[in-house]
């Protein structure tokens, strides 16, 4: 693997866990997907690197 | 406007060639004479080729068709010739306007620099481009150019030999051939050649219909690029506005896929659409509509034997970009310098492999950009509608997300990387004009740095002082010598120098870069140049 960072790097995780289910609340599932949408704009612009973002493409669809 | 399309242009006159039994040999044969074959024409005539125009028809393309110049065409136009008749009488626009619903949510200027001679884009219609090539070669006739068009000569069969071509062509006076050593295509996407050779065109036809009309109308709008996402006069779709000349608007309005063609191209369905979208109270009259499905294609090799494919016959994108007249022209201002240079005996017939790699790589890099575009416009599943919207709806509060609305990305010209007439780019910068980019404009001596390039090779040196004799050389060279002052230090830096002091720059015809050196020898010319003509 490259560049990527899989180890444990959220600073506290589990506030940032439920406030990401928090965020989806009373939303219909396409709302949802919407919300989702936007949301990995929004964080991929803030890792930037190319390198980083195509892996992070690739591990998502192994996992 | 109707009477463009009745106008002939060339009109069919019978040939001394039909009456003679056997066949008589052209050197160069073009079919098509749309902007790129009757550039070619004029781009060999004038380098002293003999060149034979065979159109089917004897008119201007029919239709609202190709109407956004880039400077990279401008620029070669006016090598050709009719460069500042085409901006004199288009409409020059450097800005675009994305909409999304009814808001502003980016805008980008296609050319934030300033010292060059042509703008970023003007819009013209086809037509007058048509018009102004015909009439530059009736020129060229009238000074004892080489050039020839014979208007309703229909090419139907084409046998590719090892030493020459025979074309079978239809008249109205009947059916006669000719042969010639070279053929060039120019026939359009639907392509007799191509198909009559059998060969291959490959790629995506996008399930989306466009209404695209031209209308007349005074209006306020500005020359620019307006596209719609989603407007209220045609939800869920798109729509695109474009100032042409003689007050004459062109509109492009995304339909879908699932529609009845024969009922929207009606005039009283085309009407009301147009309304919602210009506004009630604007006064338009019709004057061109018709429905258009994208495809992107392209042959896996633009080179058959004796018989070269340039423009939509060789490949074809979906018009968000301005890539398709563009990149024709681009691909005869490349082939044209170096048929000549074969046919003089001057190169090795290999030399024309390097069109086949040079616009192959142009050819993909306007496809994929075109096909990007196109499903940016036109998302073809749910998730991808979803991150379309949401792109767009970012975008109009944050700007990060602006340089992701691809509504088209614009046409530049490619840079020929890892050519096999390149040589090794000593300087490495500036980025831009490195070896295989076109060069870069300059302002020069009251002009332009380019109008003295072109044609022929030429060597720019920057703050060099050279003594160099050009006996030894295989092919003409001009020297063009630009020394920095306080008005053009700043252009000379950013375009040619970089952090270097001085350099030398080898220029093809086509005005792309061949090589470039911060330390110049006469050694290393004399292989740029062997290598750049195919040795």
């Amino acid at each position: 693997m490259g560049k990527i960072n899989l180890k444990p790097n959220i600073t506290n995780g589990d506030d940032f866990y439920s406030k990401l289910i928090l965020a989806h609340e009373g939303l219909s599932d396409e709302e949802s997907t919407e919300y989702n949408s936007r949301l990995i704009l929004i964080l991929a612009n803030q890792i930037g690197d190319e390198n980083i973002l195509n892996e992070a493409l690739e591990v998502a669809s192994r996992t | 406007m109707d009477q463009i399309f009745q106008d002939l242009l060339y009109e069919y006159q019978r040939s001394p060639d039909q009456d003679l039994k056997e066949l008589v040999n052209h050197r160069v044969l073009i079919v098509g004479a749309g902007p790129v074959g009757l550039s070619a024409a004029i781009d060999l005539a004038i380098q002293g080729i003999e060149v034979l125009v065979l159109d089917e028809s004897e008119k201007v393309s029919t239709g609202s068709r190709a109407i956004c110049v880039s400077k990279r065409t401008l620029e070669i136009s006016h090598r050709l010739g009719i460069g500042k008749k085409m901006l004199d009488k288009g409409v020059i626009w450097n800005l675009g306007k994305v909409l999304f619903d009814r808001k502003k949510i980016y805008e980008f200027n296609l050319l934030p620099e300033i010292g060059h001679q042509y703008p970023a884009f003007i819009n013209l219609q086809q037509y007058y481009v048509e018009e102004y090539l015909v009439s530059r070669i009736r020129h060229l006739q009238s000074q004892g150019y080489p050039v020839e068009i014979r208007g309703k000569n229909r090419v139907e069969k084409v046998t590719n030999n090892i030493e020459k071509v025979i074309v079978d062509i239809n008249t109205p006076d009947g059916k006669y051939a000719l042969s010639c050593d070279w053929l060039i295509a120019c026939d359009g996407p639907k392509s007799t050649i191509r198909s009559s050779l059998g060969l291959d065109f490959d790629g995506k036809v996008f399930e989306d219909n466009f209404l695209i009309a031209d209308v007349t109308m005074e209006a306020e709008y500005p020359a620019e690029r307006r596209f719609w996402f989603d407007p209220p006069f045609n939800k869920g779709q798109s729509a695109l506005l474009h100032k042409q000349p003689d007050g004459v608007w062109r509109i492009d309005l995304q339909l879908g896929w699932n529609i009845d063609k024969e009922e929207e191209k009606k005039e009283e369905n085309v009407i009301p659409r147009l309304t919602a979208m210009l506004g009630g109270g604007v006064e338009f009259k019709l004057e061109w509509v018709s429905i258009y499905t994208f495809q992107c294609m392209r042959m896996e090799s633009f080179k058959h034997g004796r018989i070269i494919f340039a423009g939509d016959s060789a490949h074809q994108v979906s018009p968000f970009g301005a890539r398709g007249a563009n990149s024709g022209v681009q691909d005869v201002d490349n082939l044209c310098w170096k048929l000549k240079l074969v046919l003089e005996g001057k190169s090795p017939e290999s030399l024309l492999e390097s069109y086949n790699y040079e616009r192959v790589l142009a050819a993909r890099e306007n496809i994929l950009n075109s096909s990007r575009s196109t499903d940016f416009i036109t998302p073809k599943s749910n998730i991808s509608m979803k991150f379309r919207n949401a792109v767009l709806e970012l975008a109009e509060n944050h700007q990060f997300a602006r340089p992701l609305v691809n509504s088209g990305r614009l046409s530049t010209p490619s840079t020929y990387d890892n050519s096999a007439l390149n040589t090794y780019d000593q300087m490495k910068e500036p980025v831009r004009s490195r070896v295989g980019s076109p060069c870069p404009d300059l302002p020069f001596e009251g002009g332009y740095l380019l109008n003295k390039t072109g044609n022929h090779f030429s060597l720019i040196t920057f703050n060099y002082k050279l003594k160099l004799s050009l006996e030894s050389l295989p092919v003409d060279l001009k020297i063009i010598n630009v020394a920095e002052d306080d008005s053009n230090q700043e252009f000379i830096h950013d375009r040619f120098l970089g952090a270097f002091d001085r350099a030398v720059y080898l220029i093809r015809p086509d005005q792309h870069i061949a090589a470039r050196w911060s330390v110049f020898k006469k050694n290393l010319l004399l292989e740029a140049i062997k290598k750049v003509i195919g040795y």
